[in-house]
């Protein structure tokens, strides 16, 4: 038995020990795990996952060990992965601290600050915000205007951040600032961590189309934020946001991605529009789009598993992360406008008696901000086609 | 994106090396020039036996180099950017898949002259403009001689000077594959050169009688066998065309980094930039989607038919947007025969036809589904 054969076996067994038999049910949105000072746990056995997976470091199995992971090797990574997949195990917990700020404090943080943070998300005590986008500042990320004065023991932070997600449920944010106003745009930007509760900091949750709130708008007025709570460097900000969107692009951009509502269409749209005599899809055009987006879908699906692969032999995704957010995003759409359509008139329903009535039309509304959110489609092209296929300009 | 073993990595290299040193493109064009109805050179067999690629879906027992699906698919791939004309899909993987799935004699006594170089086998199946191999009509009639066959193949790939082809054909309501000799009285092999410059044959049988030895497999053993070599040159062909996409769009790339307009160069453009971008990630997809479906060839895995015809329907989709999107952001010059991209678009159409379109897989698959 090699050691991995070892590792899937006790993973099993621990595994078959401590997973809740709720913990093993299909999850809805409303089920996720996000964490968090103020989080309320829909269930003991939501609660008792999440301290047994943290206690093992397996919310985030690839961190080191001090930083609140257990340090395993990615073919460790996969085998856990694939044993949780098994028995159909929910994710322990999900959050920005796991998918954006800790890659990037892994890469850039101090060793204090890996220390105090890292554990923290690992266990799932503290939810963060990530204070990106502001209102003259969207896909041209770089001229953000949120000021940080250097006061000697803290920076003074002034400014709107827009689109900030979840922020009137977070704890914490990390927020692009402007400290070094006579730089170049791309150099005289820092990246600092402060609580959601210093003083200056409101926020206000925005109405979308689907709804749901689940941006905010975020008002700093002269927020108090300790000089030791920068990462990096004065003037780095940049290079670690743009490590960090690197990260958040392979998460939207995965085809198990949290933000995409998965349903079975093909199924489901039999359901709804019936059979002709000849056991097709009684609806020609549709069932053409259908196939495309069969095709489309097994290929994505392909490319993701690929791109793991490739990633777990150490390879980093760098600039192509936009060829996978890029592809994702839109498939979803395609996904989401498929399944409303083959919905008709049941998928108009906003409000009514059964518990998801309108819900294929939230995510069909949803899903158009896939391809806005993280970089639009448009900047995903652009970058591959500077980063990789060396355009000019 | 995919990491190849150190095995498939040497495949993919000389592949590489040995086809765009020996049977680049100028080559292909001097062939063509030239007017040889076969379409390819017939030396470019013995070269690829020698590097075990005839013998690549073979067993060793029959001097086969066994080397799977995924490394014929790195050959064809190759095969495809250099647009190398050779007799690969239609006897290295197609007949030598049904003559390894059938088993018996015939294996013993034709594996080893393919993968020796010695036979080209054509699979004769297609009767009808569109690939369907449920429609076959073609018929086979055992007698006292022993088998009989009466009807018309179309579109048989390297079906000129071929040495033997594998007839599909109906024996009452069961499949029958029988080797035919070309030379046999009452089958006649009319050449035709297609539009990307390969032969594809019409074979015509008229009370065609071979011997009885001279069938593969009947029934199920048959519908396995073709089953199975369907597969596989679905998933191989999806690879050459992927190469050929990546060509033209490698060329196309190229160029928009170089031609100047308006007093720029034209990759300047964001229209140009964001088709380009959109170009290069559908390639990226197809490519893992391809290296997937080969690889569940070579697992047998249940999911390798499926995955086989989804290669072979998007390889078909792309291979179209990378040849079309090459014409016109070439303009004028991606009109003229001096360029590659005519020859690229010529070999992808006639590759999207061979062994079914996007359109024929993705009904099977839309089927599968229940839908």
């Amino acid at each position: 038995m090699t050691d991995l054969d070892t590792f899937r076996e006790e993973t099993r067994v621990w595994l078959e020990a401590n997973c809740p038999a709720e913990m093993r049910e299909p999850m809805g949105e409303d089920d996720i795990c996000w964490g968090g000072r103020s989080f309320e746990f829909s269930s003991p056995a939501q609660k008792q996952w999440l301290d047994a997976m943290a206690s093992k470091g397996w919310t985030v199995p690839a961190w080191p060990k001090d930083c609140g992971g257990a340090g395993l090797s990615g073919a460790e990574q996969k085998v856990l992965s694939e044993e949780m997949k098994r028995i159909n195990a929910r994710p322990p917990l999900q959050s920005f601290g796991i998918w954006m700020l800790g890659p990037a404090l892994l890469q850039f943080g101090s060793d204090e600050q890996k220390r105090h943070y890292l554990p923290q998300i690992a266990r799932g005590e503290v939810r963060w915000c990530q204070g990106y986008s502001e209102p003259g500042a969207g896909s041209d990320l770089a001229s953000l205007q949120t000021k940080g004065v250097d006061k000697g023991d803290h920076f003074e932070v002034t400014g709107q951040k827009i689109w900030t997600s979840y922020a009137d449920k977070a704890d914490w944010i990390f927020c692009l600032v402007r400290t070094e106003p006579d730089e170049k745009k791309h150099t005289g930007i820092s990246f600092l961590l402060f609580d959601m509760e210093s003083e200056g900091v409101t926020t206000k949750p925005i109405k979308l189309i689907s709804g749901a709130s689940p941006f905010c708008e975020t008002f700093f007025d002269a927020v108090k934020v300790p000089s030791e709570q920068i990462v990096g460097e004065r003037g780095q900000g940049w290079t670690i946001a743009k490590y960090l969107l690197t990260h958040e692009r392979e998460m939207i951009g995965g085809s198990d991605s949290a933000i995409f509502a998965k349903s079975d269409l093909i199924s489901d749209a039999a359901q709804a529009i019936g059979l002709d005599d000849a056991g097709r899809l009684d609806d020609p055009m549709m069932r053409a789009d259908l196939g495309k987006f069969i095709v489309d879908e097994m290929a994505f699906d392909a490319h993701v598993a690929m791109t793991r692969a490739y990633m777990r032999a150490g390879n980093e995704l760098g600039a192509r992360s936009a060829e996978l957010k890029y592809l994702g995003t839109e498939l979803n759409k395609q996904r989401q406008s498929l399944r409303v359509a083959a919905g008709g008139a049941d998928d108009l329903v906003w409000e009514g008696a059964s518990n998801d009535a309108g819900q294929a039309a939230k995510d069909w509304l949803r899903s158009k901000a896939n391809s806005i959110e993280g970089g639009t489609s448009e900047v995903m092209l652009s970058i591959l086609s500077k980063a990789i296929l060396k355009m000019p300009g | 994106m995919e990491i190849l073993n150190e095995d498939m990595g040497l495949v993919a290299e000389s592949a590489s090396g040995l086809l765009s040193k020996s049977h680049p493109i100028t080559a292909f064009r001097a062939l063509r020039d030239s007017g040889v109805a076969l379409g390819y050179d017939k030396a470019i067999v013995g070269e690829m036996a020698e590097m075990g690629w005839m013998g690549i879906a073979l067993p060793e027992e029959v001097d086969g180099a066994d080397f799977g699906f995924r490394a014929a698919g790195l050959i064809a791939e190759e095969m495809g950017k250099n647009l190398t004309a050779g007799p690969f899909v239609s006897t290295a993987v197609l007949a030598a898949t049904v003559l390894r799935t059938a088993g018996g004699d015939a294996l013993a006594q034709w594996g080893p002259r393919i993968a020796g170089g010695e036979a080209v086998i054509a699979l004769a199946m297609d009767e009808g403009v569109k690939h369907r191999p449920n429609r076959i009509v073609t018929t086979a009639t055992k007698g006292a001689d022993g088998v009989t066959l009466n009807g018309r193949k179309s579109f048989v790939v390297d079906g000129v000077d071929a040495d033997r082809l594998i007839v599909a054909a109906k024996s009452g309501d069961s499949l029958m594959l029988v080797m035919v000799d070309p030379q046999t009285a009452g089958a006649s092999v009319t050449s035709q050169v297609m539009l990307d410059h390969r032969n594809a044959a019409v074979v015509t049988l008229d009370n065609a009688t071979v011997p009885a030895e001279a069938i593969l497999a009947e029934g199920d053993a048959a519908r396995l066998a073709l089953g199975a070599a369907l597969n596989a040159g679905r998933a191989v062909l999806a690879a050459e065309q992927l190469g050929v996409a990546r060509a033209a769009a490698e060329q196309t790339f190229e160029y928009l980094r170089t031609r100047k307009q308006f007093g720029v160069l034209i990759g300047m453009f964001q229209s140009l930039q964001h088709r380009a971008a959109d170009l290069y990630c559908e390639l990226e997809q197809t490519a893992s989607l391809v290296a997937e479906a080969l690889n569940a060839l070579d697992q047998g895995r249940d999911d390798a038919e499926a995955l086989s015809r989804a290669a072979k329907a998007k390889a078909a989709r792309l291979g179209r947007q990378a040849t079309e999107e090459g014409v016109q952001m070439h303009g004028g010059i991606g009109m003229t025969d001096e360029m590659d991209l005519g020859l690229f678009m010529k070999r992808d159409r006639a590759l999207t036809e061979f062994l079914g379109d996007a359109g024929h897989h993705t009904e099977w698959l839309l089927r599968q589904r229940g839908i």
